[in-house]
């Protein structure tokens, strides 16, 4: 395989501080909060799976929270996202309602999905979130058609497709920028590229370990980032979004990452991952975008130590209530297998 | 008053209707900008209603029935368009697992409301690949609703009736179809869910059951059983799934006898359906024969013009079939 992605994938690089200038502080603080409320979210999840509380699979974001939260800051909430497996952080970072997340994977009627979809099948259309599935690039032509409809509705809506590095395996990833591209369809693809696909290194899948390549095949503009960084983040989507909304056509932003937790559940899958070790998680955890982030705004004087412990301290004790609460929630009425099936409304009639 | 029509004017006449009467429909798939790829069912849609809502696309099929999967979540009411459904197969994700599947699992919450318009087209020795009748795969999946329309008036009348339904739809029809002829009324809407099978021939001695063009040639060999004294009901099937079976259980209990006839092969294919529900819900004594299915042999279509000849069904086959149930 060729490095494309040289120091970007490095664990050992991009430590540093992030570079705050010219993001407002109210802005850089909600990014933060909402870096750490997601981690957290997902802490609760890991350890409650552990615990042999949640019955279905979870797949744990940690570590990637910068890319969805960068992101979302500059989202409106009509406006089209579509996530897949791995999506907490998408949804979280437009409607941070961690408790309706639990109940969700719990599978209790007060979840985000009714109970009906669990970590996997997400949905919360009033934020924007359209739809989580697992099917590796489901979403993606979807989102395209999301982003076509907002220019038939005269909207400056924008369609955004999260896409893992595995997920451009599949061929109807390649369709959907072809066809976004063609017909002009304002739709951010968001590569999240943590390098692996489930247990499989991207060395064993592809030629190459830069996703944008493909991007300069289909002629769409993109960006290649540290993923860890939601500065950059932010201020490279800014000027893709805009230009989108102003009528521009699809772009693409590559954002390189990892996650701490292995391809499902709570564990680090350093035995079943290949070229994953306990070393690069542990560097990896160093390039945090959540600690980096916090230093810079300490270092820069618009955040503190106090605060981030009072702001913590809280959302344990609000995250510890949210998940009680959950637990005790009712399940879907049992005729639910039936009753959503196909909608309940009769025609459309004039 | 009423206007005369053939099965692919039908067609045309309901894109006309809906794409002036609802502004949130539009139409994508391939060959639109040249319609010869689609009879005479979109002449000239593209220049009547412009190429933003008459959409040719790449050779795309999988992107392009999931973009109007999208489309539909945003409010939409796409149609996609699939002049011949072997191609088709390339877009199973969006259909299968997309389409069907989000309202169920996002807890009736999210609704896509496409069509997806696939049109059998086969005969003339195109082959294995442009020849298939699939519909019983997609009557298996649960949220997907498939419709057969065989009259020219449910051709226009049902296709409507998909469009405005919440539910994806599976409008399956078929080119054989195309050179029958009726005189149909104004348009008035119909509801999708309310659209159950056929009796198209009334009759006492036997109940043939079929759907698409199958139905067409029930209707032919039902008149010339006539000439031989015997009494077919024909029932059309028009809504693969939900499938509602009452009235076909009623006429066999009625007639005491049943044929099904189906375009695709035999093999757990929709005749096993149809027999499997009348069998089920009719009392111990009520069949005076077994009852038979009719279906394209276990074999993908052949190109050669005798084998391809062979392979498809006949009205004739129908009339030798009946009355060797009969015993006549």
């Amino acid at each position: 395989m060729k490095n494309n992605l040289l120091d970007l994938s490095n664990p050992e690089k991009f430590h540093e501080n992030l570079d705050i200038k010219g993001i407002d502080k109210n802005t850089l603080i909600n990014m933060l909060k909402s870096m750490i409320l997601i981690r957290k979210t997902e802490q609760q999840l890991a350890s409650s799976r552990k615990e042999g509380l949640i019955g279905g699979p979870v797949h744990l974001g940690a570590g990637q929270e910068a890319i969805a939260v960068g992101i979302s800051e500059l989202l409106q909430s009509s406006d089209r996202v579509f996530g897949a497996h791995r999506s907490h952080s998408h949804l979280l970072a437009l409607n941070p309602d961690f408790y309706k997340l639990f109940a969700e994977v719990l599978g209790k009627e007060t979840g985000f999905s009714k109970g009906m979809g669990g970590s996997m099948h997400l949905f919360d259309q009033e934020s924007g979130f359209y739809g989580s599935v697992p099917i590796v690039s489901g979403t993606v032509p979807l989102a395209v058609g999301a982003a076509m409809a907002a220019r038939m509705q005269e909207t400056n809506d924008i369609g955004v497709a999260y896409i893992g590095d595995g997920a451009v395996e599949e061929g109807v990833v390649h369709e959907s920028f072809n066809l976004s591209k063609v017909h002009n369809a304002p739709v951010l693809f968001v590569i999240e590229n943590n390098l692996f696909a489930s247990h499989m290194h991207i060395s064993l899948r592809q030629p190459s370990d830069m996703i944008s390549r493909f991007a300069t095949a289909n002629n769409i503009p993109y960006k290649l980032l540290d993923g860890n960084d939601v500065c950059a983040i932010y201020n490279a989507a800014k000027e893709q979004i805009t230009e989108m909304r102003n009528g521009a056509g699809p772009r693409l932003i590559e954002l390189v990452t990892y996650r701490h937790y292995g391809h499902v559940d709570w564990r680090d899958d350093v035995d079943v991952g290949v070229a994953r070790s306990l070393d690069d998680i542990e560097n990896w955890k160093a390039r945090d975008p959540i600690s980096r982030l916090s230093k810079s705004m300490i270092i820069n004087e618009i955040w503190t130590i106090d605060e981030e412990e009072i702001y913590t301290k809280e959302l344990d004790a609000l995250i510890a209530e949210s998940w009680n609460k959950a637990m005790s929630d009712k399940y879907p009425n049992m005729n639910s297998t039936l009753e959503y099936v196909y909608a309940k409304s009769n025609n459309k009639t004039k | 008053m009423m206007k005369k029509y053939n099965y692919g004017t039908a067609i045309l006449s309901g894109f006309e209707y809906l794409l002036e009467e609802y502004p949130e429909v539009f139409v994508i798939g391939q060959g639109l900008w040249s319609p010869w790829y689609v009879g005479n069912s979109m002449t000239d849609l593209d220049k009547k209603f412009g190429v933003e809502r008459i959409i040719d696309t790449p050779v795309s099929e999988s992107a392009c029935t999931g973009a109007a999967v999208g489309a539909s979540l945003a409010g939409m009411k796409p149609i996609v368009v699939h002049p011949r459904m072997d191609f088709m197969i390339y877009a199973m994700d969006a259909v299968v697992n997309q389409a069907a599947k989000w309202s169920h699992m996002l807890g009736g919450q999210a609704h896509p409301g496409l069509t997806i318009r696939s049109i059998i087209n086969r005969g003339g020795e195109q082959g294995a690949q442009h020849s298939q009748a699939l519909h019983a795969w997609f009557a298996h999946v649960p949220g997907l609703r498939v419709v057969m329309p065989t009259t020219v008036a449910d051709a226009r009348d049902l296709l409507i009736a998909s469009v405005l339904s919440p539910d994806p739809v599976m409008f399956i029809d078929d080119r054989w179809l195309y050179d029958q002829e009726d005189e149909l009324p104004a348009i008035e809407e119909i509801s999708l869910i309310d659209q159950k099978p056929n009796i198209s021939i009334e009759g006492d001695d036997i109940t043939i059951v079929s759907c698409g063009h199958t139905s067409l040639l029930s209707r032919d060999a039902a008149n010339m059983l006539e000439s031989n004294n015997i009494s077919a009901e024909v029932i059309d099937v028009r809504v693969l799934n939900p499938f509602f079976a009452d009235d076909i259980v009623s006429s066999v209990r009625k007639t005491r006898n049943l044929l099904v006839v189906d375009c695709g092969t035999l093999t757990a294919g929709f005749s096993a359906e149809i027999i499997a529900k009348v069998v089920e819900n009719v009392p111990n004594d009520c069949l005076a024969n077994k009852p038979k299915r009719l279906a394209l042999p276990d074999a993908p279509a052949p190109t050669s013009r005798v084998l391809e000849k062979d392979y498809y069904i006949q009205s004739e086959d129908i009339v030798v079939e009946v009355k060797r149930i009969l015993n006549k």
